[in-house]
């Protein structure tokens, strides 16, 4: 089967991980929407690395890899700081950006 | 070893960077480190003049390139250094007094708490002057230029806890940047006109150029010397800088940094060959600046600032032969090299002196020092022969060619610079004659407090050294034309001009008019006694005690009109500027006001927002390129 | 080429889990979904010859990064429900619409296009990408080193929560809480029937009557506690079974 199918896979994966992100107020879960959409852009990268016979797709996907561990952990990390704030983490509560 | 020449600037630069930031681990050995680093440069130094010396003349001229430092296109300036004949000179004496002078100031300087980091400031000092001299571009030149200015301003500030020493500080920096706005205009100029900074580049273009081109470099790179050098009208600055520390005003502002203008006349020998009436410029500021350092120098009564007057002075010859084309280029730089060793000598006596009088500077409360002081006068005293210009001393042989040059020429013009050359020699004897007899000599007119006695040995011994300098270096140099043969392949050979006097009539009525000016002095200062307090004097005096109302005329001609200058700019800004800004400000404002409410804080619409954004660019994308 | 059975059955254990993100409650049911998404994904990588790369899938996703998600679930607490109505005047649709457009029009983009697939597949060996990495790449791997180390120091200094004021004495603590007129004494703990480890069997008053508080409001949440009159119920009934619920 064309690899090809691999990235309509990964769009319809991005497409969900961005209504998570839009949709669910909790932080942890809109968080984990931000993860799959990452995800997606690596499953996304790995498939051009095959249909072109390049290594250099999997490199760029480790590398987004890597980052998204460094994101996932002060991401954390700061859901953790305004919970100790707050005592919520809905993403609602905090409307210090109004205008 | 020529190769190896980028040691002199790294050595002392790496130690000073040590010392800074070592911090205070550093204070028990940092000022030894100091002296080492000084000393391994003039090792160095002295390694590649040997191997120089073994070479012809005609190869002494090394290039070393470092590194290509801005590779732009039209504009690819390489840092290199230029090992030659000149800036082999400069080097020794940078280095060779430089060395001498941070030994004195183990000594020195013994008592202040921060001798580490006024170490390091000396080696930041001996690294950027020595890039200076070496370097192979106007542009490189320019880096150590601004690093002595640093390092002089640092030097002079060392002790900013005093509001008026900060402020000679800030003035040397002030009065600087006008000679560095010269430079910098220079360099712009000659990438302009002759399509480069670096020396070979510039030299080789300059004689396609035009006279008025090179007119206008000449002029720019003069004022450069003029901040530098302390010369009209840039000269305020070194009385103040005296501000420093005693061995900082003997290694930069005597020996070395403020001759840096000089260099740069030298240096730039080939631009102004092509333009005469920068030359005579040159010429005039110099001959000019000696007579007023002069008449300064014999008006004041702190010792230090009668010191620098003389500098100023003495630079005023070095500028008045490198007016003079290439016959005084070498005479410049024989004088500059011997100045340098009496000048730092007799500082160096003076900051000896003050060790001994409690930090007393005013010469009305010294007297009688010699017998307390024997070292210290002997060494002065070689010092004062020297910068007389007594046979055999080095002062003769290097002022007194300067004098004789003075006097080739044409018309009305070597009357005049051999004339104010001549009577500059008449003065400089009486009011160093004055300096030395009242400091040595005379009636004791101490305070209760002060209790002169010789310094250590570590002070006395760079002064004996120098001294023996001050004595022999000028016979030694100019036996059998040492020195200018050296130079020659920088310089450039001299043809031979007879003077519009014969050389011996001048060399008998300069020995005359310092044997009158010597004679006076002893008179009013040796002989008679001098009183406590400077007493009421002619008007001429009080402008001389005054610096010839420098300070006053800056004031008034540039300050006062720049003040209200400034002030209607202000005004305009404030009016029009500022009134044409705040309006399209409000609009904004108000404009921001209105689209204010669509911000409703929540993030997850603003993400919604960016989605909506990102699915109508795919849109256009997609409908438009595919 | 990949086998079309092992596309499918990818594709499912990857969409079909990720649907939670949107439609499950519990964030707990959520961070367990995306588990199984992400082994899908590492499977998805094995299949396109990346080897490696799945398995550094496994383990930084589920092994690390979904364990912290959990972790920090835990930390926050579990009851951390959401309205599941919503806020903000039409965010759910026009969120909705816009999700969908963007998913359908990435589809039919890339269905679009006719790129040609190299007949030799890529094979992505530890060897081959660290010699890539450490040859080619090395740049940017000292770079990430940075970050990582960025992102771990930004951590702790984002969690770390520096004491203001001076330590609270237990004295100072009861005595607010009789201020507040709060109940001065412990709460009455759970498990009065201890027939077994019973921290879910609540405590019951003079009268009779079960007391809600004594029991953990995180039991509550899960819905996992027991009634009062059951137990009850029990005891004076013996022959129901124990444990019999």
């Amino acid at each position: 089967m064309d690899p090809i199918n691999f990235v309509i896979l990964a769009s319809i994966l991005f497409a969900i991980g961005a209504a998570a992100v839009l949709l669910r107020r909790n932080a942890i879960i809109a968080f984990m929407g931000v993860e799959l959409m990452l995800n997606a852009a690596n499953l996304a990268l790995v498939s051009f690395s095959r249909m072109h016979g390049e290594i250099d797709g999997q490199i760029m996907a480790f590398f987004v890899l890597v980052v998204a561990a460094a994101e996932v952990v002060v991401g954390l990390a700061i859901i953790i700081a305004v919970f100790r704030a707050r005592q919520t983490i809905s993403l609602d509560e905090p409307a210090e950006l109004k205008g | 070893m020529l190769d190896l020449t980028w040691l002199l600037i790294a050595v002392p630069l790496a130690s000073s960077f040590v010392l800074l930031l070592l911090g205070k681990r550093a204070n028990p050995w940092g000022h030894w480190l100091g002296v080492a680093a000084s000393g391994t440069a003039f090792v160095v130094g002295l390694l590649a003049l040997i191997q120089m010396l073994g070479l012809d003349a005609h190869d002494r001229a090394h290039a070393v390139h470092l590194f290509s430092w801005i590779p732009g296109g039209e504009l690819n300036v390489d840092a290199g250094l230029l090992v030659d004949p000149l800036s082999m000179t400069f080097v020794m004496l940078v280095t060779f007094v430089g060395t001498l002078i941070h030994i004195y100031s183990v000594a020195y300087m013994e008592h202040d708490p921060n001798r580490r980091i006024f170490f390091a400031y000396l080696n930041l000092f001996v690294a950027a002057m020595l890039l200076l001299v070496l370097a192979d571009s106007y542009l490189l030149l320019f880096v150590g230029w601004e690093g002595v200015g640093l390092a002089s301003y640092l030097l002079i500030g060392f002790w900013n806890q005093k509001p008026e020493y900060a402020t000679a500080a800030n003035k040397a920096f002030v009065v600087n940047r006008i000679g560095d706005i010269g430079l910098i205009i220079a360099m712009g100029l000659m990438f302009t006109y002759l399509g480069g900074v670096d020396f070979a580049t510039v030299f080789a273009a300059a004689p396609e150029a035009s006279t008025a081109q090179l007119t206008a470099i000449g002029l720019m790179l003069l004022l450069a010397a003029t901040g530098k050098s302390a010369q009209f009208p840039l000269q305020s600055w070194l009385g103040d800088a005296m501000a420093g520390p005693t061995p900082v005003s003997a290694l930069i502002h005597a020996a070395t940094m403020v001759t840096a203008g000089v260099y740069l006349i030298v240096r730039s020998a080939p631009i102004y060959e092509g333009a005469p009436a920068a030359q005579t410029v040159v010429a005039a500021i110099g001959a000019f600046t000696l007579i007023l350092g002069a008449l300064i120098g014999m008006a004041k009564d702190d010792i230090k600032k009668a010191l620098a007057a003389s500098t100023m002075s003495q630079i005023g010859y070095m500028m008045l032969a490198a007016g003079l084309g290439p016959i005084g280029y070498a005479f410049a730089i024989f004088h500059l090299v011997t100045h340098g060793f009496f000048k730092a000598g007799m500082f160096l006596g003076a900051g000896s002196v003050m060790h001994g009088m409690h930090d007393q500077v005013d010469m009305r409360r010294y007297g009688a020092l010699r017998t307390a002081m024997v070292t210290t006068w002997v060494t002065f005293g070689l010092g004062w022969l020297a910068i007389l210009g007594v046979p055999p001393f080095s002062g003769f042989w290097s002022k007194d060619k300067i004098i004789e040059a003075a006097f080739v020429g044409e018309g009305v013009q070597p009357w005049i610079l051999g004339g104010a050359a001549l009577i500059g020699a008449g003065l400089t004897a009486f009011y160093m004659s004055r300096l030395f007899f009242m400091t040595f000599h005379g009636k004791a007119r101490w305070t209760d407090d002060q209790h002169p006695h010789e310094s250590p040995a570590l002070m006395t011994v760079p002064m004996i050294i120098l001294a023996v300098g001050s004595a022999f270096l000028g016979l030694f140099l100019a036996m059998g034309d040492r020195f200018t043969d050296w130079l020659e392949p920088v310089t450039g050979h001299a043809e031979h001009h007879e003077p519009v006097l014969p050389v011996p009539v001048i060399m008998v009525a300069t020995l005359l008019l310092v044997a009158l000016g010597v004679w006076v002095a002893w008179r009013k200062y040796g002989a008679a006694d001098v009183p406590e307090t400077a007493p009421a004097a002619s008007l001429a005096t009080i402008a001389a005690r005054n610096d010839m109302f420098q300070d006053s005329v800056n004031r008034g001609v540039f300050e006062r009109p720049g003040t209200h200058l400034t002030r209607t700019l202000v005004y305009a800004d404030a009016a029009l500027v500022d009134g044409a800004v705040d309006k399209t400000a409000h609009s904004f404002a108000r404009t921001g006001e209105s689209v204010r409410k669509t911000q409703n804080g929540q993030v997850r619409s603003y993400a919604l927002t960016m989605l909506v954004g990102l699915v109508i660019i795919i849109l256009v994308v997609v409908q438009g390129g595919l | 080429m990949v086998n079309a059975v092992l596309f499918w059955i990818i594709a499912a254990i990857t969409v079909i889990p990720a649907l939670s993100l949107l439609f499950a409650r519990k964030a707990v049911h959520v961070a367990m979904s995306v588990v199984l998404v992400m082994v899908g994904l590492a499977t998805a990588y094995v299949a396109l010859g990346a080897p490696f790369l799945g398995m550094v899938q496994i383990v930084v996703y589920t092994g690390a990064v979904m364990m912290l998600f959990l972790f920090v679930l835990m930390l926050v607490g579990v009851d951390q429900r959401e309205e599941l109505k919503e806020t903000i005047k039409g965010q759910r649709w026009i969120g909705l619409f816009t999700a969908a457009g963007l998913g359908a029009f990435l589809v039919s983009i890339v269905g679009r296009t006719a790129l040609p697939t190299a007949e030799v597949g890529v094979q992505g060996e530890p060897d081959v990408i660290a010699i890539m990495l450490f040859e080619k790449y090395v740049l940017v791997i000292e770079v990430l080193g940075f970050l990582l180390i960025t992102a771990a120091v930004g951590a702790l200094v984002l969690t770390h929560t520096p004491r203001l004021k001076p330590r609270r004495t237990q004295l100072e603590v009861q005595r607010d809480r009789v201020l507040m007129g709060a109940n001065p004494v412990n709460k009455p703990m759970p498990g009065v029937y201890a027939r077994h480890n019973a921290l879910d069997v609540p405590a019951l008053d003079p009268e009779g009557q079960p007391i809600e508080d004594s029991v953990s409001r995180v039991l509550k949440t899960r819905s996992q506690t027991q009634l009062g009159e059951e137990y009850r119920a029990q005891l004076e009934d013996p022959s129901r079974k124990e444990g019999d619920r």
